[in-house]
């Protein structure tokens, strides 16, 4: 297959129409402005939906019904409009409903800045919105990984019946990358057993997210809760770059991990053994890996560097349960990290 | 002997949850009825938050329950996906008026083919009697004991007048149900709102002035004076827009 | 001759019925409902016109009329 030179957004979008997307609903916000408007252009050729909404908030909802009504349905925005999006997302993992939300993250908190940031880790891994709920989060680093997760959390989401958010960041989104898309996947003709389609009585369907007896609510929660089991099981995913030998473990995600992958190498040629744990699955989260590693005997120390202040950190530092030290290095307000400091790091603690 | 009024099979056999004399169950009724002399054979309703959060226990057909005000967008979703079925939110005030108030006027202005059910009974009823954008001035609720006073929270918001000025909304009527020729007439509205949307015409809403005994203190037929006597003064029945005409 | 068939168990006793039937024999019973409520009556049967009002202002699908 022949690679194509794309932007992280258009590749994004693009991913999702061969992966059988076909409805779209979304709102402009910096940086992830060229999916709207890929889709825009893109949708009525396959004869799919593109629409602008009122609001985050209404996209959203959009989504939520879309979804509800059996579709494969992607929706996409940045930080603050993801914060919007909140109430929605709630709603559609209480009610099952699968969909896929693309959140190409920028600086926060408030209006922040428009430039990369990882600062939606914590939004992103708890849930987010009210109440007792997960989804599953997927990391790219690489465009190319972006376009292949993007097909993945459309699989994901209708296993599972849930919310999968592709967590990138202004860089990912609009950096251009040579990338091989898949072959377009034909569009499901039949319409899932959960889905409103319209019909009457004993064969209707509710989709609904109200449980107003306790019990009712508990065995839903409870529900979702063995499903998310099952997901940690079988999902979860996590890059591991020459840690075979390593003393020191670098862990990074998205973006952050190209960067510390190139301290690696570095590092490797001036005699630190170093390497890298990447999840790529931010929810469900490599617990297990890392703990791995941290109870090696060959392993001294963690290193986590992140575009925000500490908060992969808190999984890190879970995983690795007192094990050995974790440092951190965090860059903040859309500051990019460079190989450099991480270098430095390494260094300081010989 | 025929029947000359019998119980519509588009309603489950379900006892419907509202206070004795609330007017939401002759309104669920007659939705149902007007789909079920249609022959509707793909009807998707979206229930609210509000009172009529459990429609979708009543409604027997595909219904999905839509956060507070998001319903109108919920509806174009699914109406996006099923263009064939007749679509309809089913909402109160504090839904449409107050917070869902962006979702309705856009809904409205894209000249969405979906239809609106719109009760307005000037207060919110699930949480407790508060006051609503559609309150009237002076009326004393929980948030309001003093009576609604305009220069504190202004006038109550007329929907139909205000939709009925988009060029995306089709069909906008208001209608009551404080007696019967009003049940009859708000029946009519109903078909003729679900006719245009199977048409394919657009939007259309149906606004229709209800009754909350509970929240009001009065009894169920003092209620229904109320809204002839007070209610109708504010809200103005008629058609405000009939893209027909 | 008109028939009004009362679902006693899904009456609120809200009395909108009573207040627009035009032969006013629509009444609250002695009897309870399994919800406490004293449901509606329709006496004398025999004076019912079957105009169905107070089938189309129940809010709770409790009458069916035959004529």
């Amino acid at each position: 297959m022949e690679k194509q030179l794309l932007k992280g957004n258009e590749a994004i979008s693009e991913a999702a129409v061969r992966a059988g997307c076909r409805f779209y609903f979304g709102y402009p916000i910096t940086p992830q402005n060229q999916i709207p408007e890929y889709m825009s252009k893109r949708m009525p050729e396959v004869d799919g939906c593109f629409l602008q909404a009122e609001s985050e908030v209404a996209a959203i909802n959009m989504v939520y019904g879309a979804g509800g009504s059996g579709a494969r349905v992607m929706t996409s925005s940045s930080s603050p409009g993801i914060s919007l999006k909140q109430e929605g997302i709630s709603y559609i993992a209480a009610a099952e409903i699968p969909c896929v939300i693309v959140n190409m993250v920028r600086g926060g908190p408030g209006l922040g800045s428009i430039q990369p940031s990882q600062g939606d880790y914590f939004q992103s891994t708890r849930g987010g919105g009210h109440g007792d709920y997960r989804h599953i989060v997927l990391a790219p680093a690489t465009v190319q990984e972006a376009v292949d997760l993007v097909h993945l959390a459309f699989d994901l989401a209708d296993k599972y019946r849930m919310p999968v958010i592709i967590f990138g960041d202004g860089m990912i989104g609009q950096m251009m990358e040579p990338v091989e898309l898949p072959p377009m996947q034909e569009v499901r003709t039949e319409f899932p057993d959960f889905a409103t389609t319209g019909k009457r009585g004993k064969d209707r369907r509710v989709i609904n997210s109200l449980y107003i007896e306790t019990y009712q609510l508990e065995e839903l929660i409870n529900r979702l809760k063995s499903r998310y089991e099952q997901v940690e099981k079988n999902e979860t995913m996590c890059e591991e770059y020459m840690t075979e030998d390593a003393e020191i473990i670098l862990t990074a995600f998205g973006t952050v991990s190209r960067i510390a992958k190139n301290a690696v190498k570095q590092a490797r040629e001036m005699g630190f053994k170093v390497g890298l744990l990447r999840p790529v699955t931010l929810w469900p989260f490599p617990t297990k890996i890392m703990a791995s590693y941290a109870n090696k005997d060959s392993v001294k120390r963690f290193i986590d560097i992140e575009m925000n202040d500490g908060q992969m950190l808190e999984d890190v530092k879970l995983a690795v349960n007192g094990a050995v030290k974790v440092d951190f290095i965090g860059k903040l307000g859309g500051i990019i990290p460079t190989p450099d400091e991480i270098i430095e790091m390494i260094k300081e603690d010989k | 002997m025929g029947k000359v009024f019998s119980v519509t099979s588009y309603l489950t056999d379900d006892t419907m949850h509202y206070c004795p004399g609330c007017t939401h169950g002759i309104i669920h009724r007659l939705v149902a009825e007007v789909l079920e002399e249609m022959q509707a054979e793909r009807v998707i309703g979206v229930a609210p938050v509000g009172c009529a959060v459990f429609a979708y226990d009543y409604f027997n057909f595909d219904c999905h329950q839509a956060a507070h005000g998001r319903a109108p967008a919920v509806a174009t979703g699914i109406k996006r996906v099923h263009k064939d079925a007749l679509v309809f939110t089913y909402q109160g005030d504090g839904d449409l008026a107050s917070i869902g108030a962006a979702e309705i006027v856009n809904a409205a202005g894209r000249g969405e083919n979906i239809t609106v059910i719109f009760i307005n009974n000037a207060i919110y009823g699930m949480t407790g009697g508060q006051m609503a954008p559609t309150s009237l001035v002076g009326q004393k609720t929980t948030t309001s004991p003093y009576g609604r006073k305009p220069e504190l929270c202004g006038y109550p918001l007329t929907m139909s007048e205000m939709l009925a000025t988009q060029k995306g909304a089709y069909y906008i009527e208001r209608t009551s149900v404080h007696d019967v020729p009003n049940i009859n007439k708000t029946k009519k509205a109903i078909r003729k709102a679900f006719e245009a949307q199977k048409a394919g015409k657009g939007f259309s809403m149906i606004e229709i002035l209800s009754t909350c005994p509970t929240n009001w203190g009065m009894t169920p037929v003092e209620s229904l004076q109320w809204v002839k006597d007070s209610m109708i003064e504010v809200f103005p029945l008629g058609v405000f827009k009939d893209g027909d005409n | 001759m008109a028939f009004v068939h009362v679902d006693s168990e899904r009456c609120k006793a809200c009395g909108l019925c009573a207040s627009v039937c035009p032969k006013n024999i629509i009444k609250v019973s002695d009897n309870l409902n399994s919800k406490g409520y004293q449901p509606i009556e329709v006496v004398p049967m025999e004076d019912c016109i079957g105009c169905a009002a107070c089938a189309k202002i129940c809010p709770d699908c409790v009458l069916e009329v035959e004529r």
